[in-house]
């Protein structure tokens, strides 16, 4: 669904990312882990058009996108849950989703999309009046992700979820993103610094180290592989 | 008891004009962060529409009705809309991604771009010039009290214009959105808000603000000329941070505040040389004690 070939990424004169190649199957949930700094956000903020990258070249569904700005590249369903979940504080949870959903014209669409996340997290419906600013970091999050549910994704990028959050919304959180991933048939691209975590719910992984990739294999192979115990899962 | 009332209802009249020239230069501050100063200056394009337009307008609709007035204002108001786009698209646009004082020193330049342009002879001329008179006036009596039609006119028409904008901020798509922008640009893109014509329509929206505010001035100066805004832009200005900049309904409590203190302060015999002083003194004492303005909040982050 989405291939990435040989992308170069520099802010200024800084570089990075040197040259990433990576793919993601359409139905799939991927991870893209590695350390502060490996480039893991700069890889999604160059997908979802927020930097625009040296070189190389970023295909979805067949169709290159590495040149769109970054409103028309959400029209065709391609949705980033940025780091720090950056709710606007000063909407109400209901105008956040309704934000999410700017570029829907569908209102039946968007009712029953804004009940299906109401659904997946219902603490939000129970705060719907209050504006985000009020909510716990975890409800943050669990809005952030029912922001992007609205804008009608094909593929969603979701940028370190788990940041700063309590372990027990952690668990919520982590179990909904597979049961959008069933239920909508929605694509994910994880970036997690929590490795374990971000092994144990996907099916392909790729580990970043310093703008490159380092390895890649399927999630339970690269769980297994010795190098990445050491540096990644502290075993 | 009666001084009271009637310095109330002249500070009222003021501070509404201030109230719809700070609502521009807040929304923008809140878009964009920075001071958009050439905001004055399509006050002064906005009342200059209106010199050149009203006695077209007065042999379609007749002299003096309410119709054609109502024709001037939405004129004006358009007119200055497309003026308040074309400004951001030209000048601020290019530099969006520059550092803010490179966008600040700009819309000074703009500033003075349009004030000495328009004060050329073959423009609008450096001399004052009377304005035509809108509607007929009447003074109202109540009691002891006088209050001007013109006052009456410009209380009415801010009322009807803070409640719609309230309406388009709180209410509608594109209002929701432009909150979203002011909190944070970078979330609406990824949310496909079009970061860029949110922006258009807050210039577009401001500027229409300040033309209705520079006829509403015009209609009680004197005269009007090319630096006719720099006066009430600035207080309008001013009015803007003690509210707390980028807060709308700051900008509005500002302006109210700042018509009714220099209404006051002049209306004391013996004080109205130091009218400004003293207004201006309370301002600094308020934001000694406020510096983020009356309605203004330092931001926390959250985690």
């Amino acid at each position: 669904m989405l291939s990435v070939e040989n992308l170069h990424v520099s802010y200024g004169a800084i570089k990075a990312i040197h040259g990433i190649t990576l793919k993601v199957p359409q139905g799939s949930i991927v991870t893209l882990i590695g350390a502060n700094g490996a480039g893991k956000s700069t890889t999604l903020r160059a997908l979802s058009g927020l930097v625009k990258p040296a070189s190389g070249s970023i295909q979805y569904q067949g169709q290159e996108i590495s040149r769109l700005a970054a409103d028309k590249i959400v029209a065709r369903g391609l949705c980033h849950v940025p780091e720090g979940r950056m709710v606007f504080a000063n909407l109400t949870v209901q105008e956040n989703l309704r934000m999410g959903a700017y570029l829907q014209k569908d209102r039946q669409w968007i009712a029953s999309q804004t009940d299906y996340v109401y659904g997946l997290f219902p603490r939000l419906k129970e705060r719907e009046n209050q504006s985000a600013g009020t909510l716990s970091g975890g409800e943050q999050q669990m809005l952030a992700i029912g922001r992007a549910l609205l804008s009608r994704p094909k593929f969603l990028m979701l940028d370190e979820p788990s940041l700063g959050i309590a372990p027990l919304l952690v668990k919520t959180i982590f179990e909904r993103i597979v049961e959008i991933n069933r239920q909508q048939g929605l694509t994910i691209l994880l970036v997690e610094q929590n490795a374990n975590l971000a092994l144990d719910v996907s099916n392909y992984a790729y580990v970043l180290e310093t703008g490159r990739i380092l390895l890649e294999g399927p999630s339970a192979q690269v769980k297994a592989d010795p190098q990445v115990q050491a540096s990644y899962l502290g075993t | 008891m009666d001084w009271f009332f009637q310095q109330l209802i002249n500070g009222l009249g003021l501070g509404a004009i201030y109230a719809l020239i700070a609502l521009g230069y807040t929304m923008v501050y809140g878009v964009l962060r920075f001071i958009n100063f050439a905001h004055s200056d399509v006050l002064m394009l906005g009342a200059f529409t209106a010199f050149y337009i009203a006695p077209k307008i007065e042999k379609l609709s007749g002299s003096q009705s309410a119709l054609g007035c109502i024709m001037v204002f939405i004129l004006a108001a358009a007119v200055c809309a497309i003026i308040g786009m074309l400004i951001e698209r030209l000048a601020y646009r290019p530099l969006r991604n520059r550092p803010k004082l490179t966008v600040l020193i700009t819309a000074i330049g703009v500033s003075l771009l349009i004030e000495f342009t328009a004060q050329n002879e073959k423009v609008f001329g450096a001399a004052p010039q009377p304005f035509p008179q809108l509607l007929p006036e009447h003074a109202l009596h109540w009691g002891a009290l006088v209050v001007s039609s013109n006052d009456v006119l410009t209380v009415s028409v801010t009322t009807v214009l803070l409640v719609a904008m309230w309406w388009i901020v709180q209410k509608t798509r594109i209002g929701t959105a432009m909150r979203a922008v002011s909190y944070n640009q970078q979330a609406a893109y990824l949310m496909g808000v079009p970061v860029d014509r949110i922006i258009s329509f807050t210039f577009g929206l401001g500027s229409a603000l300040a033309a209705i505010a520079g006829v509403l001035y015009a209609i009680k100066a004197p005269g009007i000329e090319p630096l006719m805004g720099v006066q009430p832009g600035l207080r309008a200005f001013v009015a803007a941070v003690l509210g707390g900049i980028g807060n709308l309904p700051g900008a509005v409590l500002g302006g109210v505040l700042l018509g009714l203190l220099e209404t006051f302060a002049g209306g004391i015999s013996g004080l109205s040389n130091y009218r400004d002083a003293i207004a201006f003194g309370i301002l600094i004492l308020i934001l000694l004690l406020k510096p983020a303005g009356l309605l203004g909040r330092s931001s926390v982050e959250k985690v």
